[in-house]
């Protein structure tokens, strides 16, 4: 049965490759030779291809689900041990589930792209029905003949003949490091965002192949490039919170390559998001957005490359494999193509107006992309350094985190900046006036917060340059609120009733507070980092360690140990200025399939601090706990500031009065035309 | 040129300098030579005074944790290295007899590999053992 089920899969696997294949092909000649059928033809392939890519998918859960060791890409990455919820995000533990995972959230925003375009759009969807179908095409070419999770295991006998199939007894389980709940929905979240960035390629290069460049296009493609971005950044949170909370290293961002590969896309697609307010109120930028949105998806294929060819060495990183060169020669088409098509549309894209003062909206958005994209070449420059030089200088060299801190934070400082001045500054041109207006108040403020903290005792220059900042911003943010909501309430409304409804009125603008609002909670929690603390000490039952104003006492060390794993938990309790307030349990652990110990890290965590403790083991000759602790102030807030985040972004996804009256406007019509027909 | 695109222009170069400026700085000083242990073997004299990252396999039973120090050697192509790691740190939970090492750190003149920074990955026994179809893995 389980066998049959997983013939079934490759079955479909195969099948929606030559379905999405003809989608490509027909799609792209009914656009060129006006063919409605052939491009309705095509757009049913891709309904039809994500209903077999499902398919996969389902099958392949089944096979993880029951057990199926004799499936390669079952052993590798479950065993029986793993409780279920472990087994179905095993999915995306392994390269080829990745994969298919992957293609599949691409079919599905394929799909839904195609059907919330059925009526709107058509002079596009031909050439966005073949650009997605392109990118399906390959990563099922992938999947089907180099990266095939339907593998069996076979065994070759000495003297040849064919491979015999051959099912162990259990599998090697899911990497230890990937037991955590974050990392269930992690990469499903991440993924959503790196595949997402395809659809706004997609509109991005239809709208060049058909030279259609007017708002429309680029409209749909702003919500689009959202949708993505959100997901992205929600991703890359909750990237950082498993390496905070499962490394045990103390830290939730090393600038390793993975982690590289999944902010560029987002510093790329953040440029875009406000670069595009320029085209759509002043028609400038044309030719810079473009560019934005090809490079994001561009650099999503490298992230994609860098982490699944072996060709960095990462934590996250995926074993050694033969998709390498796929991917670079997918990546090399796909910028010939890109650049080609921008190159021979250069006339279409000329600015509409010109920039007027350097203290105007426009030139805060033209500075934020500047320096967004200074970031992205840091990192860029960063990551595929050993590879250039590898290939350069035949010496592998590299660069670690203190070059990317060093350019990265005071460009994080200035974009903090930029994010409280920037909404601020009129159109065209600022007057003194309205400067000492909109500043004053936030200036005094944040200088008086500047000079507490120096009073009481704080001197890191970056940490306290971003908390005034910071408090800079949010005083702007809290000022643009009021002054909305104050106005509104002179038309008889309740203070929070104006406030409320001024937000649902103009969601682009206050969604967007609310997400610099975010923003400024990411950037607290990233000041926090310049007061960190840690010691660390051999620890017998009854010793103690102490950190900042705590105390920690090892009271006892106990076993724990199930079918999956064995562990010691370090039974600790904490007092705070003599008090007795927690009790934490760091653990270690020893995964029996993987023969793989991990650290179970114990966390109080606060508004002001966490308090990390981490049981390293014990030393052999006196077996006495060895435990690290951490004291790290102010991290919460960047998991807030994530929260803040996505609800910014969902209420800038909203519809404003503006849309729902264009909306209202346009249906009617629609009407007309079809009675037409 | 007219004087307006003028102070865009030096707005623009003045910010671009200081984040190429910043970048170089910190470019020399977290720079690092990657190699093999028999590789590094080859370079001699001019190892030293290097930042170097040297990738190798933990030799199995090699791990002693001293205090203030855990010492092991890194093994590749039959090469050996001796490795101290004095960084403060923990060890990460991958870094195990037979797992594959990345130490950071200096080679010192008697021959020791001083380490302020350790990354592994555990060896892919499975992947070794498993002989698939194709030889695909």
């Amino acid at each position: 049965m389980l066998a049959l089920v997983s013939d079934f899969g490759q079955f479909c696997m195969l099948f929606a490759f030559c379905l999405s294949a003809y989608a490509a092909g027909s799609s792209f000649l009914g656009g060129k030779l006006g063919n409605r059928r052939l491009v309705v033809t095509a757009e049913r392939s891709v309904m039809a291809v994500c209903a077999l890519v499902t398919l996969t998918v389902g099958t392949l859960w089944y096979q993880l689900l029951n057990s199926n060791f004799g499936l390669q890409f079952v052993a590798q990455n479950s065993n029986r041990a793993m409780p279920w919820y472990y087994k179905f995000g095993a999915l995306w533990g392994g390269q080829e589930g990745s994969l298919v995972f992957w293609c599949w959230i691409l079919c599905l925003f394929s799909t839904v792209a195609v059907v919330l375009n059925l009526k709107k759009n058509r002079n596009l969807m031909p050439y966005v029905v073949f650009v997605i179908s392109l990118v399906t095409t390959f990563f099922l070419l992938v999947n089907n003949f180099v990266a095939n999770p339907f593998d069996m295991i076979g065994v070759i006998r000495p003297g040849g003949g064919p491979a015999t199939p051959f099912t162990p007894m259990d599998g090697r389980g899911l990497n230890p490091l990937l037991q955590y709940w974050a990392m269930v929905i992690h990469p499903p979240i991440l993924y959503t965002g790196y595949v997402g960035f395809t659809i706004p390629f997609a509109f991005a290069i239809a709208a060049l192949i058909t030279r259609d460049l007017d708002e429309e296009w680029i409209r749909t493609t702003r919500r689009w490039m959202m949708v993505p971005w959100l997901f992205q950044g929600l991703g890359i949170l909750l990237g950082a919170k498993w390496a905070y909370v499962v490394l045990g290293w103390g830290g939730y961002w090393g600038w390793d390559p993975v982690e590289n590969a999944s902010l560029m896309p987002w510093l790329t697609g953040t440029a875009f998001l406000h670069s595009v307010i320029m085209q759509e109120r002043k028609g400038m930028m044309k030719v810079w957005n473009m560019v934005l949105i090809l490079s994001t998806f561009l650099l999503c294929i490298l992230g994609t490359f860098l982490t699944r060819s072996g060709i960095v060495s990462s934590v996250h990183a995926f074993a050694q494999s033969p998709i390498g060169p796929y991917f670079s020669s997918f990546l090399l088409l796909m910028i010939s193509l890109s650049l080609y098509l921008l190159l021979t549309r250069l006339d279409s894209l000329k600015s509409e107006n010109r920039l007027d003062s350097v203290v105007s909206r426009e030139s805060s958005f033209l500075f934020n992309n500047l320096i967004l994209l200074a970031s992205m070449f840091a990192v860029l420059w960063g990551t595929i350094f050993p590879i250039l030089t590898e290939y350069l200088v035949n010496e592998k060299r590299t660069v670690g985190p203190p070059f990317y801190n060093k350019v990265n934070v005071p460009i994080g400082l200035f974009l903090l900046f930029l994010t409280g001045v920037g909404p601020l500054l009129a159109w065209r041109k600022t007057s003194m006036q309205s400067l000492k207006r909109n500043f004053t108040v936030p200036t005094l403020v944040a200088l008086a917060t500047g000079v507490v903290f120096f009073a009481f005792g704080m001197r890191h220059f970056y940490s306290m340059m971003c908390l005034i900042l910071c408090v800079f911003v949010m005083c702007t943010l809290i000022a643009e609120f009021h002054r909305g909501a104050r106005a509104r309430r002179r038309q008889g409304e309740s203070y929070w009733e104006a406030l409320w409804i001024l937000t649902f009125r103009n969601t682009r603008r206050y969604g967007g507070y609310i997400v610099h609002m975010g923003m400024v909670f990411l950037f607290v929690g990233f000041a926090g980092a310049g007061f960190n603390q840690e010691a660390q000490k051999e620890l017998a039952p009854g010793d103690s360690i102490s950190i900042g104003s705590y105390s920690l006492t090892l009271e006892q060390v106990k076993n724990a140990d199930n079918s999956n794993y064995a562990a010691a938990v370090g039974i600790m309790t904490v007092y705070r200025n003599g008090t007795l307030v927690d009790t934490l349990l760091p653990e270690r652990r020893f995964y029996r399939s993987s023969e793989q110990p991990t650290t179970e890290v114990a966390l109080r965590s606060g508004l002001k601090e966490d308090l990390y403790v981490v049981l390293a083991g014990f030393n052999p000759d006196n077996n006495k706990a060895i435990i690290h602790a951490y004291l790290n102030p102010l991290v919460s807030w960047i998991w807030m500031g994530g929260l803040v985040f996505m609800l910014g972004t969902m209420i800038c996804l909203m519809p404003d009065k503006h849309e729902r009256a264009l909306h209202k406007a346009a249906l009617p019509s629609e009407v007309e035309e079809l009675a037409k027909v | 040129m007219e004087k307006r695109k003028i102070k865009f222009l030096i707005g623009s170069l003045v910010i671009v300098a200081s984040i190429a400026w910043l970048g170089f700085s910190g470019f020399d000083e977290s720079l690092a030579y990657y190699k093999t242990v028999d590789e590094l073997k080859l370079m001699k004299g001019d190892a030293y005074d290097k930042r170097l990252r040297v990738a190798g396999n933990v030799v199995a039973g090699s791990i002693e944790r001293l205090p203030g120090a855990v010492k092991f050697r890194l093994e590749q192509k039959g090469d050996i290295l001796p490795v101290s790691y004095i960084g403060k740190d923990l060890l990460p939970d991958t870094f195990k007899d037979g797992a594959q090492a990345l130490a950071e750190g200096h080679l010192t003149r008697h021959g020791e590999f001083e380490a302020s920074k350790i990354q592994a990955k555990c060896a892919s026994k499975y992947e070794a053992t498993y002989n698939t179809k194709e030889g695909k893995s």
